[in-house]
């Protein structure tokens, strides 16, 4: 037994924030100070979004999507993810090392979640303002639209985690990419409430999560009045949604490679 | 020291595609291990499995008795790997890689900084430390990556073609590193440079087509050759009398004998005797992995397969 601990010695203490700030530094930090225009790029995909469609609504649709771009935003951190982690796996073999170090998957995936976080935080803290300015949000709004928030990134990073380790190139990751931004924002009414789609179409975009995120938002704000079974309804398909992607992105992330 | 096992290790790609087949061995987890082969025989698939990367699809195998399949998480505190095709990020310096890590290996941010700071010297690219990788050249890239896996201080290193791309003098300096750290490391690499193995490597496998070809010391593997001793001619037009052995054309196109010691030494007295230049020695790492691939350099062959478009 002596003989085994003299080949596993090595570093006991394991600091897992040490391994989460590994990721934060690959992923944000490392490259903000040498390429500052990625943040930029990161910050004005939802902004597009919100001018166009107040400029279209002659402003009466400066709230919703004010939310919407919340939301959108926490959904495009998730996605932006997947490119990151295609490259660092099919690239650069650095997920490689990482997967033989000990790292786990879950650490891994916290860290890259967090510094895709970093990158759309002034986003996050600018539409905040605007909302302070041009919305009168009560607590119970904020805090929803912060869970939502919340789930839709957990949602997105899962998804995103588990794609990128089922390509073998970025190009694959491409085509994932195109694949869930319609999913999850192209079809859902984000910017404008959902009664504006007409109605055979609607039920296309009761297929995304993105949509009940963006209802329960909506409705919190007062955008659109829900009933109380179908906000019930709604958190209910979210979470659950949510839950079942945890349990695949568990399931058929690829960590070690069968 | 413990051992590296492998019992009839299988790896079936996805399609169908067999890069290992019942790879079965078991050597020392001390000094240096090379594995040789050509493309595509299967060295990253090994290497792979036993860093926990991959999954094998059948047999077993443990490094110093833990099981690479169901114990990964010991394993990875026991190895580190530089992986065949690993690159910095470009817009990272080769100290902020070693750093990113190091604190992957779960070192503290300061204790990470001081390592990395050792590393790029003990590699010799502390002029380079501080330079963004994308101004670096590849054989400063590779160095980084190694100096990464060194600094980690995990017994067990994997090296998947370390010295690709490396100029002779910054080989040779990664060699010297490497016979210094295979004091108290496992070495465990891959290479193209027969020379290398055949400088560096306590034990050399070959692998051809995933299947083990052979495996010991130098000279375990010369005695599994028929001949174990070369004499070269390096003149023209040399016959000479044998009474055991055969005469070959050699790798470098010189008529070759291989032999046994004892013929070697007496061939050699006659040549000395005719003045005729020729150079004798046992028989080389290169020699003995073209006899067993049972391969030969038909440039021919591989001029046909090269001929693509666009030329
Ligand atoms: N991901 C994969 N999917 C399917 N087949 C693969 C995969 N990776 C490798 N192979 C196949 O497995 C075999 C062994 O490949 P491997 O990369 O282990 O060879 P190698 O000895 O490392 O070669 P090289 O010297 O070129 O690096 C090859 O036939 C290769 O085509
Ligand atoms: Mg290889």
């Amino acid at each position: 037994m002596k003989r085994r601990r003299a080949m596993a010695v090595g570093n006991k203490r394991k600091s897992i924030s040490s391994q989460i700030l590994a990721s934060i530094l690959v992923s944000a930090i490392y490259p903000m100070q040498n390429f500052p225009i990625m943040l930029i790029n990161a910050m004005l995909a939802p902004f597009s979004f919100l001018l166009v469609i107040t400029f279209i609504s002659h402003g009466t649709l400066l709230g919703v999507a004010i939310i919407g771009a919340l939301v959108m935003t926490t959904v495009s951190a998730g996605m932006a993810l997947q490119a990151d982690l295609s490259h660092f796996k099919n690239d650069i073999r650095l997920q490689d090392m990482v997967v033989s170090s000990p790292t786990s998957a879950i650490v891994y995936i916290i860290g890259m979640g967090l510094s895709e976080l970093i990158y759309f935080l002034p986003n996050i803290i600018i539409l905040a303002i605007l909302a302070v300015i041009f919305m009168n949000l009560t607590a119970t709004a904020v805090l929803t639209i912060a869970v939502v928030m919340t789930i839709m990134f957990i949602f997105s990073i899962t998804l995103s985690f588990m794609l990128s380790t089922l390509t073998v190139d970025i190009i694959q990751s491409w085509a994932f990419t195109n694949m869930v931004s319609t999913l999850l924002s192209t079809l859902p009414p984000v910017y404008y409430p959902i009664t504006y789609i007409p109605m055979p179409w609607r039920y296309l975009a009761y297929l995304s999560p993105t949509t009940y995120a963006a209802q329960l938002a909506q409705s919190a704000a007062g955008f659109i009045a829900l009933s109380p079974t179908n906000i019930l309804a709604d958190w209910v398909i979210l979470v659950v949604v949510a839950i079942v992607m945890l349990i695949i992105g568990v399931k058929r992330t690829r960590w070690r490679e069968p | 020291m413990g051992r590296l096992v492998c019992d009839k290790v299988t790896k079936v790609y996805g399609k169908g595609a067999t890069a290992l087949d019942k790879v079965s061995f078991n050597v020392p987890a001390s000094g240096i291990f090379a594995l040789i082969g050509r493309n595509g025989a299967g060295k990253t698939t090994l290497v792979r499995i036993l860093t926990t990367e991959l999954m094998l699809s059948s047999g077993k195998a443990t490094i110093d008795g833990v099981d690479v399949t169901n114990d990964p998480s010991t394993i990875r505190d026991m190895v580190a790997i530089v992986p065949q095709e690993a690159r910095l990020l470009m817009w990272t310096t080769p100290k902020q890689f070693i750093l990113a890590y190091l604190l992957y290996r779960g070192y503290g941010y300061k204790e990470a900084v001081e390592r990395a700071a050792e590393a790029v010297k003990r590699v010799k690219i502390e002029k380079f430390a501080d330079k963004q990788s994308q101004h670096l050249s590849g054989g400063t890239k590779r160095k980084a990556l190694v100096a990464a896996v060194i600094a980690a201080e995990a017994k067990i290193l994997f090296l998947d073609e370390p010295t690709t791309g490396l100029d002779p003098i910054s080989r040779g300096e990664l060699w010297a590193m490497l016979n210094q750290l295979k004091k108290d490391h496992f070495i465990f690499l891959t290479t193209h440079y027969l020379e290398e193995a055949e400088r560096l490597a306590d034990m050399i496998g070959i692998i051809e087509d995933g299947k083990l070809l052979a495996i010991g010391t130098l000279d375990n593997l010369r005695k599994k050759v028929k001949h174990e001793y070369s004499v070269r001619i390096l003149q023209k037009g040399i016959n000479v009398r044998l009474r055991e052995g055969e005469v070959v054309t050699g790798l470098d196109g010189h008529r070759q004998i291989l032999t046994t010691e004892r013929e070697a030494n007496r061939i050699s007295q006659g040549l000395i005797k005719r003045g005729i230049r020729f150079s004798s020695s046992p028989i080389s790492l290169e020699e003995i992995f073209y006899y067993l691939t049972k391969k030969s350099i038909d440039i021919a062959d591989e001029e046909k397969e090269g001929n693509g478009g666009w030329q």
